[in-house]
């Protein structure tokens, strides 16, 4: 798609871009080149002076039981976060699709989430599920479960869990309804036409037209567990208790902090910008195709 | 729906009120929690329902700051929070609408190149190259001051995919009959351009407000002085302190007027919202 009429200026069109590639070299380009670069240095305890080491610092990374164990957290932490929120998310999505006289005032109700910060999200079930004070996590201890998110690593890891399903819950709700109400109403009708029971219908008929949507929120839920809980994770645990619920993207953030292992933290984020590289390219690829079911 | 059944809606209201209710339980108890005393919300036996403080939390809270973590009133924070909100709000909207009228109304080389050099930045994040932002940053003396929190954060694509879409679909023949009317690039821009995209540049600026005052990692880092930090950053500082010192009431005072500026957006204006989010992420 080009434009068949434009304006013929020569300078104007570089004064206009000039801005944001100025903002973008500055702050996107540099710094991201830089950590390439420092992922191959390492610097003295002082920071004074940085020696090119190869590839050493990755194959420390590597040598690392930690790092195996982020990547595990993140695994589990994504997998989680993304099958709980898209299935709950669908639920209801297909209940507010139904012409209900207030659907709009649910869909209202059940978006509004998705503006709450993350960490706040985060401090919000820290407060449900503190062990001494939390107003759920008295029954919990009642019932006889040592509930216990600050020593528990697994109690951890749930209250992050249930902290960031929370938040995406709302997104997700938002365009499944937008892909349930795309399904042609004829495609529906000629189902129960032959017979079909409104699950069935559900199964055969919605469920596959609605996969383009369900594909793409899947890559987005991913990119979101791995970065935007950030801010969840830091409220509610600090990555703890002994490092059960450190992300990939949390120790970039951990390591090196206080200017401790910059090269390790850079070889990181590295790794983690070929991930993301990785899932976008997926994505695209897909979006591409998506027209046909 | 296809056939009409009085259960299944039945189901379907039930279903949604109990979404209604998972989704607003722990805002409630944080509103709750901002109305009671120090002494019972962190005795543990809160009750469910509000109590007498709120005025005294809530003014404690926005004029006073916390007595024993960081003595900062909320209201600095709030300040904060909007104008780099509103920063990175206004500042993307800024260069990528010039941006993106650069590479749809004029042939140039390098066109193409330019175009790329912005969408790459689509892919990473900010939490990816954060120490290194962050040492640019240092190195340009902005730690700190306004700009950089917000500069940092306006370098991605998504204003500038956006209104390349939009541009794409305004009829040529608007162009073509300005400059029969001997209008000039600027005067295209202003007159005609512009004041097509009003829908547009406000689904972003809603999307982009919410983004820019719930961000957490980068002002995290980049503000040293208390009296620079955003709200979000705010909350998490008061409960550094144990567990039991710390001042919940205080901290979910503050976290209810954390949610209220970016919900009451959300809410008040949906449709906005519903175009930005999902034109921002085609």
């Amino acid at each position: 798609m080009e434009k068949s009429t434009v304006f013929n200026n020569r300078l104007l069109p570089y004064l206009l871009l000039l801005p944001q590639l100025v903002i973008t070299v500055v702050f996107f380009y540099w710094p991201a080149s830089q950590a390439i670069w420092q992922s191959f240095l390492r610097e003295d305890a002082f920071g004074l002076r940085s020696e090119f080491v190869g590839l050493e610092n990755y194959q420390a990374l590597f040598a690392q039981p930690e790092y195996y164990a982020a990547i595990l957290t993140t695994v589990v932490f994504s997998t989680l976060v993304a099958a709980l929120s898209l299935s709950i998310a669908l639920l209801f999505a297909t209940q507010a699709d139904k012409n209900l006289k207030a659907g709009a005032g649910y869909k209202t109700l059940l978006i509004w989430p998705y503006a709450v910060a993350p960490a706040v999200a985060g401090v919000l079930w820290f407060f449900m599920f503190q062990p001494s004070l939390g107003m759920l996590a008295r029954p919990l201890r009642g019932a006889g479960i040592d509930w216990n998110p600050l020593l528990n690593g697994n109690h951890a890891l749930i209250l992050v869990v249930m902290a960031s399903v929370w938040k995406q819950i709302s997104y997700n709700f938002l365009f499944f309804l937008a892909g349930l109400q795309a399904i042609p109403r004829s495609v529906l009708e000629a189902g129960a036409i032959d017979g079909a029971r409104p699950l069935r219908r559900f199964w055969t008929i919605t469920f596959p037209l609605l996969s383009p949507t369900t594909f793409f929120l899947l890559v987005v839920n991913i990119v979101y567990v791995f970065f935007d809980t950030f801010g969840i994770i830091d409220a509610v645990t600090g990555g703890g208790p002994a490092g059960a619920t450190t992300t990939m993207v949390y120790k970039v953030y951990a390591d090196g902090r206080l200017g401790g292992d910059l090269g390790g933290s850079a070889a990181q984020s590295v790794i983690l910008m070929v991930i993301v590289i990785a899932l976008t390219a997926v994505q695209f690829r897909y979006v591409e195709r998506k027209v046909q079911y | 729906m296809v056939e009409h059944r009085p259960l299944n809606d039945i189901i379907a209201y039930a279903i949604l009120t109990f979404g209604v209710f998972i989704v607003a339980f722990p805002v409630y108890l944080a509103l709750v929690a901002s109305t009671h005393d120090a002494a019972t919300v962190v005795g543990g036996h809160m009750p469910a329902t509000p109590g007498g403080q709120t005025l005294d939390n809530y003014y404690r809270a926005v004029f006073v700051g916390g007595a024993r973590t960081s003595r900062e009133p909320v209201a600095n924070m709030l300040i904060n929070s909007f104008v780099s909100a509103i920063g990175i709000a206004v500042g993307k909207i800024f260069i990528s609408i010039l941006s993106a009228y650069a590479v749809v109304y004029f042939r140039f080389p390098f066109r193409k190149t330019a175009f790329w050099i912005i969408f790459i930045t689509l892919m990473l994040p900010v939490e990816v190259r954060i120490y290194p932002t962050y040492k640019v940053v240092a190195d340009l003396k902005m730690l700190d001051p306004y700009a950089g929190l917000i500069l940092p954060l306006i370098a991605s694509a998504t204003g500038t995919l956006l209104f390349r879409q939009f541009f794409m679909t305004v009829p040529d023949e608007l162009l073509e009959a300005s400059r029969i009317d001997g209008a000039g690039p600027f005067r295209f821009f202003f007159d005609t351009l512009l004041p097509l995209s009003v829908t547009t540049i406000a689904a972003l600026f809603v999307i982009q407000f919410i983004y820019g005052w719930n961000q957490y990692l980068w002002p995290l880092l980049i503000t040293t002085k208390d009296s620079m930090q955003t709200i979000v950053i705010g909350i998490k500082k008061m409960l550094v302190t144990t567990d039991e010192l710390a001042e919940w009431q205080l901290a979910m005072a503050t976290a209810v007027l954390a949610m209220l500026p970016p919900v009451a957006v959300v809410i008040f204006m949906q449709r906005l919202f519903v175009r930005g989010l999902v034109q921002t992420e085609k």
